[in-house]
């Protein structure tokens, strides 16, 4: 029988412990709970479980896990045909000790096992403030009147790129991408991304009006005739770069940086790069793709000046240049900077961002929220009079659209999500992404998970993702008496905070709830 | 000086907050400049009473002051004699004054209390003309935001502002406007929301001779003001009107743009309306959005906008305030409420609801080539 083969079904069935010195998967977290009376041997679990967690032993005709390998993505739950499943966390956890919590004690096992930096996937998962949740909306009453975003127009549409400071005659007229709603498809490259996954992002993107971004892998073949509605990345490792990858797209961009591991760069282990990955990236297949920390042509700011105008010269001035930078402490000045130098798109991407594989420690701790970078950011920009010269989207922790209403309020002119993009189409936020064998196939090209999504899904529910969003950004924006997106931005007297000390809302630059 | 008993403050403005109001508006210019004492224009806006709660109301009249028509005449008021003191030293030294004077006033009705009211016929000396606007500018600003208890209600050439707390009509009375002659009158009954006793804070608002009086609320304030703020103007008087101010100054002033641009601006044409227009009209106006978002006017408007030259009246783009204009003859009028104008003028040439967004400019003759009607979209009917 093959399940005899699976090293782990192996394991369980002689011993209980994995490996002896293995003392992270010693403790299981997660305890997959299997009623047997429900239980049809289908065998479904046993064939979707990607951790080696699920086997059938034929002479006891059962099904049975090996629950310290599971991550609780929750897929043979989702999956089984009679609802026999049901996760639940493993017994009491270790004695409560607020300091020394699980995750602590573990992460500690892990690396005193490996001797290895502790890899994770997606973003932040840690109890930092949430500035969004902590900022509320105003509404009209009486001396203005709500507008029925049903019966009367209300405008989500985003110019995203540089303007003119006044108008003259004829018009100046800078390349800018036309968004029918303020939001669009973070970068998430394929190969850390399935193909389908990237091609649904790219037919949602088409379908809505609005953009996907390629991130650092190049643009596939296949996905050449989105090229209209792709933003395309050039990053430290220019994975994929030609001439033709940059004036087929409707913007370039220059990845600095990205909220969730700020100050270095991607890592794509060999085992994800495909034949089709490895002819997308220009890179031998099975190599890993190592992106440098810094872009190695870039030590400055004025060396930053020379790539945005060497993108436009290649583009011929037709395309708008964007540079994306991880909030980090000194962001105002930063992005001051990159407007200076040029670009007329700045990406401003939060410590929340999301990540195909990150160090837990960076992805933790670095960078700043992406709430207090946008409103330093846009009123430095504001200050400085070179507010018109670039548009500011703001990434990394966009979960819904009270907070893009909450962002448009800041000052940002459009919004990268990412994470919510991944949960639209099954992402159960395990974690995993690093490993490359997501259960959903979003962040995996292995052959056997990847075609678990398919592209016309994703797509679709994509766009129903982005259509509800534009509902209740207009049944929002006509509340506050407003019918258009422009007269929302950066008007900071539509918001106010709550449970905020004086700093921060000063820094966040808006009222206290109640003044 | 009766107005200074007692440690009243007229000027000061209460509250950090945006002052909120509803209001009633009516305006009419005589195209042919034709004086009119203020007669009519009282009648006009006390037939709109109830839309005033007696804590605002102004005037703004154009052609009053013939015997001094070349010079800024600035209307001044005063909370005590230390702020008088700065503001004619400050005059003193920065402008030739060719007249000076105090306003007359008559107290009555609801107005009692009162600031100091004066008026100074100014050259801007050794300054060339096309930059002495930007240099009175700057001074009223000055004088605005720097003396405490002074404000400045209006500076431009050859009219002038009247207002204070009080309606309007009573206002009418204490500063009495039936003895002023102006082609063109706007008057304003306010129903400010908030702590009254801000004389500041009436309309019209004006800069130089430019008033403004406007019934709404502008609920895109918070980025006008930062964009404005970005240009250089200091918003001090929380009000939309303010803003409304700055915005044409900034457009039509500083960046040269037509009134009708101007308008397009501030009540901007819906992308879906534009996807629709000829390529050159859609290219001009997608550009005048892309570059002005952060100018246009959120909200629930109607404002009457007078300068020497003419009169405009305009809407926000989904008509939430109400406007109608009629003429008769040489006259147009713009109003809140048609009884308004049918209070002074019961028969009327035509009489229309202006297209929401959509600009009425009524010019003086001497301004335009040829003599038409302002009539436009809207209903249209005569009477
Ligand atoms: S999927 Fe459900 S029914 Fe099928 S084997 Fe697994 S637990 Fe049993
Ligand atoms: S499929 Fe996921 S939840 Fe189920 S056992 Fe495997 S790892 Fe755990
Ligand atoms: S993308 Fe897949 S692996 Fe990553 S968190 Fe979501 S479900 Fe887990």
């Amino acid at each position: 029988m093959e399940y005899y083969e699976e090293p782990n079904a192996r394991v369980a069935l002689g011993l209980r412990r994995p490996e002896p010195g293995d003392w992270y998967h010693g403790y299981p977290e997660y305890h997959v709970e299997r009623d047997d009376d429900k239980c049809i041997r289908c065998l479904v679990c046993v064939r979707q479980c990607p951790y080696d967690c699920t086997f059938y032993d034929p002479y006891r005709h059962g099904v049975y896990n090996v629950h310290e390998n599971c991550v609780n993505c929750r897929r043979c739950e989702f999956m089984c045909p009679t609802s026999a499943i049901r996760m639940t966390k493993w017994g009491a956890g270790f004695r409560d000790n607020d300091n020394w919590k699980q995750k602590t004690i573990r992460t500690v096992y892990k690396q005193a096992d490996s001797g290895a930096v502790s890899l994770t996937g997606l973003g932040n998962d840690r109890e930092y403030v949430s500035y969004f949740d902590r900022m509320v909306i105003d509404a009209s009453q009486v001396t203005n009147p709500s507008i029925d975003p049903l019966r009367e127009p209300m405008e989500l549409r985003a110019y995203i790129g540089k303007k003119p400071e006044r108008h003259t005659n004829p018009p100046e007229v800078y390349p800018n991408l036309k968004a029918e709603l303020p939001v669009i498809f973070a970068p998430m490259s394929f190969g850390a991304i399935s193909f389908n996954f990237q091609r649904g992002l790219a037919m949602a993107a088409k379908e809505a009006g609005t953009y996907f971004n390629t991130g650092e892998g190049g643009l596939h073949p296949d996905l050449r005739q989105y090229g209209d509605h792709a933003i395309v990345q050039i990053a430290s490792g220019r994975f994929g770069v030609s001439l033709d990858y940059l004036s087929n797209a409707a913007a370039c961009e220059i990845k600095i940086g990205q909220g969730a591991k700020p100050g270095i760069g991607g890592h794509l282990p060999g085992e994800k790069v495909t034949w089709d990955v490895s002819r997308t990236r220009m890179i031998p297949e099975g190599s890993d793709a190592l992106s440098p920390a810094p872009q190695h042509d870039i030590y400055s700011i004025e060396d930053l000046r020379l790539l945005i105008y060497g993108l436009k010269e290649a583009t011929e001035y037709t395309r708008p240049v964007s540079v994306k930078i991880a909030a980090v402490h000194n962001v105002a000045a930063i992005a001051s900077g990159i407007v200076r130098a040029g670009a007329d798109i700045v990406v401003v991407d939060g410590f929340r961002g999301g990540t195909g594989a990150a160090p837990a420690v960076i992805r933790d701790h670095v960078g700043i929220p992406v709430e207090v970078a946008l409103a330093q950011v846009d009123q430095r920009l504001r200050e400085e009079g070179i507010r018109h010269q670039a548009s500011l989207i703001a990434a990394g922790g966009i979960r819904s659209s009270a907070d893009v209403i909450k962002g448009l309020a800041l000052g940002a002119d459009a919004f990268y999500i990412g994470t919510a993009a991944m949960v639209a189409v099954g992402c159960t936020a395990c974690q995993q992404c690093h490993r490359g064998r997501c259960s959903w196939g979003i962040t995996t090209n292995r052959p056997d998970l990847a075609p678990r999504l398919q592209p016309e899904v994703a797509a679709e529910r994509l766009t129903n993702l982005l259509h509800g969003w534009a509902h209740e950004i207009k049944e929002m924006l006509g509340m506050m008496g407003l019918n258009s997106i422009e007269s929302l931005r950066g008007n900071r007297l539509k918001l106010r905070g709550v449970g905020m000390t004086q700093v921060e809302l000063d820094t966040l630059g808006i009222q206290q709830a109640g003044l | 000086m009766p107005s200074m008993r007692g440690n009243r403050h007229f000027i000061r403005r209460p509250h950090q907050e945006k002052d909120i109001s509803a209001c009633g508006i009516i305006g009419f210019i005589n195209r042919d400049g034709t004086r009119v004492s203020g007669d009519a224009i009282i009648r006009s806006i006390a037939n709109m009473h109830d839309r005033g709660n007696g804590l605002g109301g102004g005037f703004a009249a154009y052609g009053i002051y013939p015997e001094h028509a070349d010079a800024y005449a600035l209307h001044i008021m005063y909370d005590d004699e230390r702020a008088i003191a700065e503001t004619e030293a400050l005059i003193r030294n920065t402008l030739e004054t060719e007249h000076a004077e105090t306003i007359p006033v008559h107290p009555n009705g609801t107005v009692t209390e009162y600031p100091e009211f004066r008026r100074y016929f100014c050259h801007a000396p050794d300054v060339e003309e096309r930059d002495a606007d930007e240099y009175m500018v700057r001074l009223v600003m000055r004088i605005n935001a720097k003396i405490e208890g002074a404000y400045v209600v209006s500076s431009g050439r050859n009219m002038g502002a009247f207002k204070g707390v009080g309606f309007p009509e009573d206002l009418a009375e204490f500063f009495c406007l039936q003895e002023y002659e102006a082609y063109l009158w706007t008057a304003h009954n306010r129903f400010p929301t908030n702590t009254p006793g801000w004389w500041g804070g009436a309309h019209p608002f004006t800069l130089l001779d430019w008033s403004i009086v406007h019934n709404g609320e502008i609920s895109s304030y918070g980025i006008n003001r930062r964009y404005l703020e970005s240009f250089g103007y200091a918003c001090t008087l929380m009000t939309d009107t303010e803003v409304v101010a700055y915005i044409f100054d900034l457009l039509v002033r500083r960046h040269g743009l037509s009134f009708e641009q101007a308008a397009t601006v501030m009540a901007p044409p819906f992308w879906q309306d534009i996807d629709r227009m000829p390529p050159d009209e859609a290219a001009e106006a997608t550009a005048l959005r892309q570059t002005y978002a952060s100018a246009a006017l959120n909200g629930p408007f109607a404002f009457l906008f007078g300068y020497n030259g003419g009169l405009i009246g305009l809407n926000d783009r989904v008509k939430l305030r109400p406007l109608v204009v009629a003429e008769r003859g040489d006259t147009v009028y713009m109003a809140s409420e048609e009884s308004a104008i049918r209070v002074v003028s019961p028969d009327l040439d035509t009489l229309f609801y202006p297209v929401a967004g959509q600009p009425v400019i009524a010019r003086l003759y001497s301004e335009t080539a040829e003599k038409t009607s302002v009539a436009h979209g809207g209903t249209v009917h005569g009477n």
